[in-house]
């Protein structure tokens, strides 16, 4: 326990566990509709922190991670569906499954060093190349799509994951909450440091006797394996799977944007960037209803000039400044952006 | 017959192949000298194809006649863009850019849908059901036109790469960052210049494939990763290895849809586009450098 709290000011913890405490009162105060929307936060939260792990802390840019989610949500759907196995055994295969494609995918980058640009795109590759194949997989539906069985929301079945939006609303705080505490506990460990060597310099990384590849593969099977349990929510809380949804390249990018605009390689920016983005994009729908306009595109229109604006004027994304402002800038904090 | 069909199919593949060498060629342009990768290319594509549906619409210009003014609005758009947004970005890390230009993309793709619609519009030109008829196997007219007009198109810039100053000025900073700024040139300017280039390859690109396809708000990213896989495959940063890139992919697609199920012929170029970047990692006619 001191290990975890250890480099921590007080003032953040106290910050922290107030928006903790916040979540989870959350549900008592909010309907239906904000409950969905901060299943969709905590969702993109989850999904953040998973890939700021490659990103963030070993500099690796994947822009497929789409990939991960849809073999974790395919891999338990099928299974609970096909065979009636619970997703709590189905996401031990999902988790092998999608750390093992991340290890192929890692093990043929690094191998023949593919880096920067072209490793990113080899990422939007494999996920592009599992969505065509998707498609034409008939066993779980293929292009016409893949549904569970929607259940009773009466009562909550736990175990099969059937159940109602508070559910997998505090499932999802707890996975948000487990991806946090284990990203913070990572960046103080051996691997963490190692991997913060190798995104700020791969040729001194090695000069000081890390191995790169090896540490790489480790950040790549990890960031894939963890994004993968998202998928298996995605699966459950939806109940539908199409591969043109699941595995295109808008949904990588949008599970992307958040830990960007909220601040790479940092704990707090891929929770702050859901928020917001999450945010921004439920204001303007609201804004777009209030206003009584009703036209395909506007609202995405104006959530890409907030996009480009974010990215002009705040480089290092929105957490590092709004950090200095809530006075959480003297310590630990720095060493990680 | 077969041999017939197959024939057809692949020298048709080749074609739009070369059509698309010319979009991936606006890509390999941008990145090998500018150093940004153009997230936004098949959204910019897409509104040069809007382009030529307003034109064909208003005015019932062709669009051969179109490839012209319609490259030059792609120029001033891309040499804006570059200017006004990309241009601050340049020595920022490859995310930041990436994000830019995502947001551009972003944009751009909702603009079109605002404008006219998700519905896929085309035009019918009147050549579109002609046919050359070589040794038995039937070649559609309209890619024959369209696979000149970029052949014509590509040769034009690599002449003006090799053979005018500014073309020279715009490799030399390609070559040499600092040493470009070290001997005077303004390399902003060349890279709006140069953006501005990539851009209206792109346009020329898009008003030719017009000729030979429909068009949908929606499709810019698809068109996006299409020059991806190209420029990767033939080479980034080689503008030989685009167009070469390009026939290959073409033909893939064609001869992979033929055989397969059309659904799955990107399937392959993916395929192909993984083989290279793991054996070949610096793509067919790429120099090998870092």
């Amino acid at each position: 326990m001191k290990y975890l709290f250890e480099g921590v000011s007080r003032s953040a913890l106290i910050l922290l566990v107030l928006f903790f405490a916040a979540l989870l009162a959350a549900p008592m105060f909010a309907n239906d509709y904000l409950i969905v929307v901060l299943i969709t936060i905590l969702y993109f939260a989850y999904a953040g922190q998973c890939w700021n792990i490659m990103m963030g802390f070993a500099g690796q840019l994947s822009l497929g991670h789409a990939l991960y989610i849809g073999l974790g949500a395919y891999v338990t759907a099928a299974l609970y569906v096909k065979f009636g196995v619970s997703p709590w055994i189905g996401l031990f295969p999902a988790l092998a499954i999608a750390g093992a494609v991340g290890a192929v995918i890692g093990f043929l980058a690094f191998r023949f060093g593919v880096s920067g640009v072209y490793f990113a795109i080899l990422t939007i590759a494999f996920a592009e190349f599992a969505r065509i194949g998707f498609d034409h997989f008939g066993w779980v539906g293929g292009a016409a799509g893949y549904f569970l069985p929607v259940a009773n929301y009466t009562q909550n079945d736990f175990f099969n994951l059937r159940g109602s939006q508070h559910m997998f609303y505090y499932i999802l705080l707890a996975m948000t909450l487990a991806a946090f505490i284990l990203c913070h506990l990572l960046l103080r460990s051996r691997a963490g440091y190692y991997w913060l060597a190798i995104r700020e310099s791969p040729e001194a990384a090695e000069a000081l006797g890390i191995n790169i590849f090896r540490y790489k593969m480790y950040a790549v099977v990890l960031s894939a394996a963890l994004t993968s349990l998202g998928g298996v929510i995605f699966a459950f809380f939806y109940n539908n799977l199409f591969p043109e949804q699941v595995f295109h390249i808008s949904r990588s990018i949008e599970l992307i944007l958040g830990p960007i605009i909220g601040g790479i390689g940092t704990l707090f920016g891929p929770i702050v960037g859901a928020f917001l983005l999450t945010g921004l994009a439920e204001g303007l729908r609201e804004i777009m209803l209030r206003l009584g306009i009703d036209l395909p595109g506007m609202k995405q229109v104006f959530y890409g000039i907030c996009l480009l604006f974010v990215v002009m004027f705040l480089p290092d994304g929105v957490w590092p400044p709004l950090k200095k402002k809530l006075g959480l800038d003297r310590d630990s904090e720095k060493k990680e952006s | 017959m077969t041999t017939e069909v197959v024939l057809k199919i692949a020298i048709s593949g080749v074609l739009t192949g070369l059509v698309y060498g010319l979009m991936a060629l606006g890509l390999s342009v941008i990145f090998g000298v500018v150093r940004v990768v153009n997230f936004a290319h098949g959204e910019m594509m897409t509104i040069a194809m809007y382009l030529v549906i307003v034109f064909f619409s208003a005015l019932g210009l062709d669009p051969l006649l179109m490839l012209v003014p319609i490259s030059a609005v792609l120029f001033a758009l891309g040499y804006l863009m570059q200017r006004a947004i990309i241009n601050p970005f340049i020595n920022r890390p490859e995310h930041s850019q990436f994000m830019l230009l995502v947001a551009v993309a972003l944009i751009m793709v909702n603009a079109l849908l605002l404008i006219f619609g998700p519905d896929s519009q085309g035009i019918t030109t009147s050549y579109s059901f002609d046919s050359f008829d070589v040794g038995g196997i039937i070649i559609d007219a309209g890619k024959v036109y369209a696979a000149i007009a970029a052949l014509i198109v590509a040769v034009a810039l690599f002449s003006f790469f090799r053979l005018t100053l500014t073309g020279k000025a715009i490799r030399a900073c390609a070559d040499n960052y600092n040493g470009a700024l070290v001997v005077g040139l303004d390399v902003k300017r060349l890279y709006s210049l140069t953006f501005g280039i990539g851009a209206a390859c792109v346009g020329a690109a898009g008003t030719m494939l017009m000729i030979v396809t429909d068009v949908t708000p929606a499709i810019g990213p698809a068109y996006t990763l299409l020059a991806f896989v190209i420029v990767i495959t033939g080479g980034l940063g080689s503008m030989p290895g685009a167009i070469v890139g390009g026939i290959l992919i073409g033909l893939t697609e064609a001869l992979g849809g033929f055989f397969f199920t059309p659904s799955a012929k990107t399937m392959f170029s993916f395929g192909i586009l993984v083989l290279v970047l793991l054996f070949r990692p610096q793509g067919i006619m790429g120099r090998k450098t870092a």
